[in-house]
């Protein structure tokens, strides 16, 4: 216990400590992005009735902002790691493979929430956002930043290279998360689109998340709910057989 | 009794590279031990394999009666290593290291001991820099203080000399030394074949992953070194019949090996055969790098071209 709660403090000080790049300057970004795509849009679109496009948009990006910099967060930390070597710290240490996982997946949770969090509440200065149920706000930020911390841990323990990690985050994750309903609803799209959007873990995280707030949701939250639980605990399966077998770490 | 280490038949691939070939090592609790070997010849492969950061092929490798790979958490506990490699983490200071570092091991208040450590690898006055700031010198001081705060019954410095100044070097070996005589036992991997004379009660050889000889220090320098002789001869000319044995010759000097002790009689009378009369004679203690040397050449002869 003493061991996994060390290294997920170390976990935690590490962002922290450099927290303009790793806290602040992902919540400007977001900040950005919504103040350009309401001002550009606000006065076209109205997705919800009576939701205000600007209001539509916060819940969506606040999910995207942690759900990126959950999965940067364990990646990027084991990347370093590897690359440095300073690895060896942990992989020398008697950490059991899940308490290393536990510690690698709850700093990325904790990442992504004050991320999230920060940006939310900047934004409560301005506009008034519902919360319809705050249950729902709470599991699926939960499922959401676990699944891509344990998804950033998958990443960081197969990258060899910096450049293999950032293909990972630019061509897979980056796309994911803008095509997953952040600035629109699926529903809106061509049928084509559409199908495709169900294909898309990130898809049902959004949905669900903003189901927490306004209450509507394309699918039922339970199901979103379902399908990201299923997700995670397939990538958590993955990640601890890398971390058990040694895979790319022990040699 | 348990022995601090024990490796058996272990082999080891790397691709193609066959790196450790049917090790087998018993190093006793307290033991002071050297792992001997030029570049490529697999030591770290080997202490690799006892930390858990290298799975072997086959075979098994135990730390205090603990399997390294079926009972890792208690293998791990009583193993400290120290990495040939310079590495550090760069976002805390010597001291958060350390904290950090025992929490890893499930230690909540090991204060004291840090400071113990600090105090002896000469670190106090660098505890609260960050690791980025510190000299060469300080960074492998300090992987030196990361292998021990759990204080582990077992140490492994993989070259924990190479690239240090003297005086670190001493330090060091003072402390280590001190360690040893507490009841640790050391495991050593140096090309510095005084350091390991000096330090190391019993010696392994490696050359190209296997273990090519394991004995005392002392036996191995006295069965395998030889004896060698110096001398000042008048007129300044070796004897055809000694030619054969002589070594080196320098400024007047003539250093002649000689299987042992008893050989001498011999050469002094080829001397005086050959009216040649001595100036100076001493005996030249035989060194562990003599039968190193010796030893790494016999394999390469023995080698099928």
């Amino acid at each position: 216990m003493i061991g996994f709660y060390t290294l997920f403090r170390k976990e935690v000080l590490r962002f922290w400590k450099v927290g303009f790049q790793t806290i602040g300057s992902p919540m400007l970004t977001t900040l950005l992005y919504l103040l350009i795509f309401s001002h550009v849009l606000e006065r076209h679109v109205q997705i919800y009735p009576g939701v205000e496009y600007t209001v539509f948009l916060i819940p969506g990006l606040v999910m995207m902002a942690m759900l990126q910099n959950a999965f940067a967060n364990s990646s990027s930390s084991l990347i370093q790691s590897k690359v440095t070597g300073n690895i060896v710290f942990v992989l020398l240490s008697p950490l059991s493979y899940l308490e290393v996982f536990l510690a690698y997946v709850l700093a990325s949770v904790a990442r992504g929430l004050l991320v999230g969090l920060g940006f939310y509440l900047v934004t409560l200065i301005f506009f008034i956002v519902p919360l319809s149920s705050f249950l729902w706000v709470f599991l699926f930020t939960l499922m959401g930043n676990a699944l891509l911390g344990s998804l950033g841990v998958v990443a960081g323990i197969w990258a060899e290279k910096f450049d293999e990690l950032a293909a990972f985050q630019n061509f897979f994750i980056l796309p994911l998360t803008f095509l997953s309903g952040v600035f629109y609803t699926v529903h809106s799209l061509p049928s084509f689109w559409r199908n495709l959007s169900y294909l898309n873990p990130f898809f049902y995280m959004i949905d669900g998340f903003r189901y927490g707030f306004f209450g509507i949701s394309e699918i039922p939250p339970h199901f979103s709910f379902m399908v990201v639980t299923t997700f995670f605990l397939t990538i958590s399966w993955l990640a601890l057989r890398m971390l058990k077998t040694g895979y790319r770490l022990r040699h | 009794m348990i022995p601090a280490i024990e490796i058996k038949h272990v082999h080891k691939c790397f691709g193609a590279v066959h790196a450790l070939r049917n090790i087998n090592l018993e190093i006793p609790i307290g033991e002071f031990f050297g792992l001997l070997g030029p570049n490529g010849a697999g030591k770290t492969t080997l202490i690799n394999i006892l930390a858990g950061l290298t799975l072997s092929n086959s075979g098994s490798a135990k730390v205090m009666g603990h399997d390294v790979v079926t009972d890792y958490r208690e293998a791990r506990h009583a193993l400290g290593v120290v990495p040939q490699e310079l590495v550090f983490d760069p976002f805390f200071t010597v001291r958060e290291i350390l904290s950090i570092q025992s929490g890893y091991y499930g230690l909540k208040n090991n204060n004291l001991w840090i400071e113990e450590i600090l105090h002896y690898l000469d670190l106090a006055d660098k505890a609260n820099i960050n690791m980025r700031a510190l000299s060469g010198g300080m960074k492998r001081r300090v992987l030196v203080a990361q292998a021990l705060v759990h204080k582990p019954p077992v140490i492994v410095l993989d070259e924990p000399t190479a690239g240090v100044d003297v005086e670190l070097r001493q330090a060091l070996w003072r402390f280590i030394k001190r360690l040893n005589y507490n009841g640790h036992t050391i495991v050593l991997t140096t090309h510095y074949l005084d350091e390991a004379e000096e330090l190391c009660s019993r010696v392994a050889m490696l050359k190209q992953g296997e273990v090519v000889a394991l004995d005392s220090t002392k036996n191995l320098i006295s069965n395998i070194a030889g004896c060698s002789i110096q001398l000042r001869l008048s007129p300044d000319k070796l004897p055809a019949a000694l030619q054969s044995t002589m070594i080196s010759y320098a400024e007047g000097s003539y250093i002649l090996s000689v299987k042992d002790y008893t050989q001498i009689e011999g050469v002094l009378t080829a001397l005086r055969v050959a009216q040649v009369r001595v100036l100076e004679m001493q005996l030249l203690r035989p060194h562990l790098e003599e039968a190193f040397i010796k030893i790494m050449n016999d394999v390469e002869n023995q080698e099928p071209a």
